[in-house]
């Protein structure tokens, strides 16, 4: 029997994504959960001295997705439809009172590379992995993300700056 | 000299990922082009964002029943044992872990969950590349003020310097007898070792030097007094335990002062 791998030391950084992306407690660990039942029906398709991080982080993207369009059925995978601002930055900066508003208003698929990229330290190709995409299509939504991010965070100093004054 | 940066390299600056010559270059064309340069500020700055808002999350205690589930039904008694040593380690009740495998035996020697906590910890935090560590060295007295008043006794992060090893900075993790101070410490070419300090499971006296392999991590742990010590790393048993000799020579020291 080959040595069975660890998922325990995982999950801390599961965990952290998993809120990050869903921005819920609860909503978070079902998904960890989910992904733990996956990884352990699925373990032996793992191929032992790869990556078991971006494996583990490959089926919780694979889940999150699932998830998404069973809860929006109306809204299918329209990047770039969903990628233009609908008002000036103004306004979806009232909304967006801090980092966490901010990333909950972002595109899921914006907000999964900027979450891999920006707080799990994954490099480009291995987010490109991870998401099934090309390399240049992390790059061109890590673009897109951190210019909306820059946006809406933007627009709030500016807002709290008025309010002070 | 730069002729021109093109935008996904300004990204890789932001992420680390540049090769260090190159890095100079756009770093010249920063100063020159500030627009870029802002741009590249509010993105390091989110990313710090980020960090700050999620980062806590590594340091909660893991839901039992997410500990539960990196298991299968039937697991080999050394992993469950290692389950079993992470609902402790996290959340500090015994009674609890003991209880949730099928009857599972304790470990014979509590010493022995000093050896395996340290490990996970340093399993956990050490291959964090931009905050393994919550307070970084270039605070060490507050880092140290601070946990040695959480953790309830004077600590000390021993001085690696003369094996090659630099204080990185250091947390406060939740373990089975109440807080547990880990400092890190990282050689010039990135290996990192951890030294976990916490108090001792009550009744325990002082050990000798102990060596354990937990998951691949060599560990050398030792009780003194109230408190357990045990430093981890995968660089090597000989490099660790030269380490730990260090360690426990200075540790001992200083606690002879009055």
């Amino acid at each position: 029997m080959r040595a069975r791998p660890d998922l325990i030391e995982h999950l801390p950084r599961l965990r952290r994504y998993a809120r990050a992306l869903t921005g819920d407690v609860n909503r978070a660990d079902d998904l960890v959960q989910d992904t733990l039942e996956r990884a352990l029906a699925k373990l032996d398709l793992w191929q032992p001295g790869s990556d078991l991080r971006a494996w583990l982080f490959t089926l919780m993207h694979n889940l999150f997705v699932n998830q998404i369009r069973v809860r929006r059925p109306q809204e299918t995978v329209m990047e770039d439809a969903l990628d233009e601002p609908v008002s000036g930055g103004q306004m979806e900066a009232l909304a967006a009172r801090d980092i966490h508003a901010a990333l909950a208003r972002l595109p899921e698929e914006q907000r999964e590379v900027l979450l891999l990229v920006g707080l799990e330290q994954f490099g480009y190709a291995e987010a490109a992995q991870v998401l099934g995409v090309p390399a240049g299509t992390v790059m061109s939504r890590l673009s897109r993300a951190r210019e909306r991010m820059r946006q809406m965070l933007a627009g709030e100093s500016e807002i709290k700056l008025k309010l002070v004054r | 000299m730069t002729d021109t940066v093109h935008e996904h390299e300004l990204h890789a600056y932001v992420d680390g990922t540049l090769p260090a010559a190159r890095r100079l270059e756009v770093e010249a064309w920063l100063a020159a082009h500030p627009e870029d340069a802002a741009r590249v500020q509010d993105w390091i700055g989110q990313n710090q964002s980020l960090h700050a808002a999620f980062d806590s999350v590594l340091n909660e205690p893991l839901p039992l029943n997410l500990v539960r589930a990196t298991r299968r039904p039937a697991l080999p008694a050394p992993f469950r044992a290692m389950a079993a040593t992470l609902a402790m380690l996290v959340t500090g009740l015994v009674g609890y872990a003991i209880g949730l495998g099928s009857g599972e035996q304790a470990p014979t020697a509590p010493t022995a969950y000093l050896a395996r906590d340290a490990a996970i910890a340093h399993a956990v935090f050490s291959p964090e590349a931009r905050h393994p560590v919550e307070i970084d060295a270039a605070h060490a007295e507050h880092l140290v003020a601070w946990l040695s008043k959480r953790v309830g006794t004077q600590l000390q992060a021993p001085d690696f310097s003369a094996q090659g090893f630099e204080l990185l900075g250091g947390r406060l993790l939740t373990g089975e007898t109440g807080p547990v101070a880990q400092f890190m410490y990282q050689d010039k070419i990135e290996r990192r070792v951890t030294l976990y300090v916490r108090r001792a499971v009550a009744g325990n006296t002082a050990t000798s030097f102990r060596h354990a392999t937990e998951s691949g991590v060599d560990v050398f742990y030792w009780i003194d007094g109230d408190f357990g010590y045990a430093l981890s790393g995968q660089i090597g048993r000989q490099a660790i335990q030269q380490l730990a000799d260090a360690a426990y020579r200075q540790l001992v020291t200083a606690s002879a002062k009055p």
